[in-house]
């Protein structure tokens, strides 16, 4: 009950943070007709009205959603193929000494490359303009993921292995019911970090690959092959338009992908 | 394990007398050094003493004085140096559930609920019968936690993770039990409550069990014998045997002359090894640690 209220006090909150965040642009855009004084920088953006005007025919464009809906897959299998092969990577690098001095000094040397100077090699490297962006959105969230997991797994209450070991326990079980789910908190850190990286990188990979697939057949090129030629075209409350839209599809996957982690481990709601 | 019991189930019928049942674990010269060269770190030196069949040995010692170690030892997560570990006259090896240890702190694991942690042992090694399920069950409701079977770990209070951790370990019906500072941290009050809880389940069933502590009053309470440690490197400095008698009543044993002596025995033992361990640096304990986490890095222990 009480819980309830306070979630309900919280929504509440957040509508009136946004209200205000609008109302605020709102007058910092419009102070410069209404008092003549001018706000540096600020009076510079279209004011929410105008991007409001230009928001209603985008949404009743196919070019806008086919947009959104191609970057989403981006990150999708970006994300999906970096929660694949970076958990199993990271568990095999925390659990195998061997595999752990052979695998780690490469990692490391590769882990600090920003996943944006990927990008010109990953053109060349793969057939498709896709499969070279879905890569570069891949690698944002690979490195967070694989860390996180390492990190996780090798900060292990070292006496819940001791008494697993004492009660007779082998090492599959100890993997299976004692590292596994001990390392899970740190795995879902990784999880919703590396989701909101694979928005940014997905964005700055469109811009300069220059859209991928959509962008010759009519469909868009993703959002921030739409931000960029928005920007070009001179419609800048368009540019407003996509930026906010990408806001709000990040927030919305790490919502769901906090929620998910949230109902795999039961026990932490248990306070 | 077959044991004879020569004393009836019931609690309060129990003789004082207990020795004979159960298993015998001795400890033959046992060496421990950590590390070596210049690095070597000498925490056990030719230290031995026997848990008599049956009985419950209270090892009492300056902090940091190694009693931890000894448990390692007897657990098999670590080898000794030099001497050797037997169990009813076989030499021990790597940690197995017939030694069981109950950690410093609730060592419970937080994603399994009471029930399944208290399974854990029985399921590791494949017996998830109805069997173990029953024997579950009746050890939740002995331990007081029936209406706590589906709880996790952060949910039952202090005292109730100590009693889920005993019903734990003894469901695995372990031959000998090694109980590490089983109350540390918990408040005055519920520690005295899980020193007579304890006592009762010592006397219900006898079986050979090492209990180490730094508090005096608790040793003298549970123990059959006293183990009194010297300071690092550690060995037995003294042996007393408590002789009174069972079912003990803790408020009794506190005001009880003869327990007062044997008090008094033990407290002049330990004061002056405690200085000892004291003008030795208190970085005794903290050398074990470390010398401890240098040798096993990396999470398969």
């Amino acid at each position: 009950m009480k819980r309830k209220m306070a979630g309900g006090s919280a929504l509440l909150r957040g509508i009136i943070g946004t209200a205000l965040f609008i109302g605020l642009w709102q007058v910092g855009t419009s102070l410069d007709s209404w008092t003549g004084v001018s706000l540096p920088i600020v009076a510079q953006l279209p004011p929410p009205s105008s991007v409001l005007d230009a928001f209603l025919p985008l949404i009743r464009s196919h070019g806008f959603w086919s947009s959104a809906y191609l970057s989403f897959v981006r990150v999708f299998w970006g994300f999906m193929a970096a929660m694949v092969i970076g958990i199993p990577f990271g568990l095999l690098m925390a659990v195998n000494r061997t595999a752990k001095a052979i695998c780690f000094p490469v990692f490391e040397i590769l882990r600090p490359i920003p996943p944006l100077a990927w990008v010109p090699a990953a053109i060349i490297f793969w057939p498709a303009p896709e499969l070279s962006i879905t890569f570069v959105t891949f690698l944002g969230a690979f490195f967070t993921v694989v860390i996180n997991t390492v990190g996780g797994a090798e900060q292990i209450d070292r006496r819940f292995l001791l008494a697993a070991q004492s009660m007779g326990a082998d090492k599959r079980t100890i993997f299976r019911r004692v590292l596994l789910p001990a390392t899970l908190p740190s795995i879902a850190t990784g999880a919703v970090v590396g989701m909101g990286i694979t928005w940014q990188v997905v964005v700055a990979a469109e811009m300069i690959s220059g859209g991928g697939q959509g962008a010759t057949t009519g469909g868009g090129g993703g959002l921030g092959f739409l931000i960029w030629n928005s920007y070009l075209g001179g419609a800048i409350p368009k540019v407003v338009v996509g930026m906010i839209v990408l806001g709000v599809l990040g927030y919305a996957s790490s919502t769901i992908v906090r929620i998910m982690s949230t109902k795999l481990m039961p026990w932490n709601r248990a306070i | 394990m077959i044991t004879e019991h020569t004393e009836s189930p019931e609690p309060y019928g129990a003789p004082v007398s207990r020795a004979g049942a159960g298993s015998k674990i001795e400890l033959q010269t046992v060496t421990k050094i950590f590390g070596d060269g210049p690095m070597a770190k000498l925490v056990v030196e030719e230290c031995s003493f026997t848990l008599e069949p049956g009985q419950v040995t209270v090892m009492v010692g300056p902090s940091g004085c190694g009693k931890s170690c000894i448990a390692f030892l007897i657990a098999g997560y670590e080898r000794p140096t030099k001497g050797k570990i037997v169990l009813d006259g076989k030499a021990v090896g790597g940690p197995s559930w017939d030694r069981l240890v109950v950690f410093q702190e609730s060592a419970l694991l937080p994603w399994l609920t009471t029930y399944e942690n208290i399974m854990f042992g029985p399921k590791a090694r494949g017996f998830n019968k109805k069997e173990a399920q029953d024997r579950a069950t009746g050890l939740l409701e002995r331990v007081g936690l029936r209406d706590f079977r589906d709880k996790y770990p952060p949910q039952l209070s202090g005292g109730m993770q100590r009693r889920a951790e005993l019903a734990r370990a003894l469901i695995n019906d372990p031959k000998v039990m090694i109980l590490d500072e089983p109350f540390r941290g918990l408040d005055h009050m519920t520690r005295g409550l899980m020193q007579e809880y304890c006592g009762t389940l010592f006397e219900e069933a006898s079986r050979t069990t090492l209990f180490i502590t730094t508090d005096i009053d608790e040793a003298i309470f549970l123990a059959d014998r006293l183990l009194i440690m010297s300071s690092l490197p550690t060995r037995v400095h003294d042996v007393i045997e408590v002789d009174l008698p069972r079912p003990r009543v803790r408020q009794e044993v506190l005001l009880d002359p003869h327990a007062n002596q044997i008090k008094e025995r033990a407290l002049g033992i330990l004061h002056e090894e405690a200085l000892k361990a004291f003008a030795g640096g208190s970085k005794a304990s903290a050398d074990f640690i470390d010398a401890y986490m240098k040798r096993r890095e990396g999470p398969e222990a």
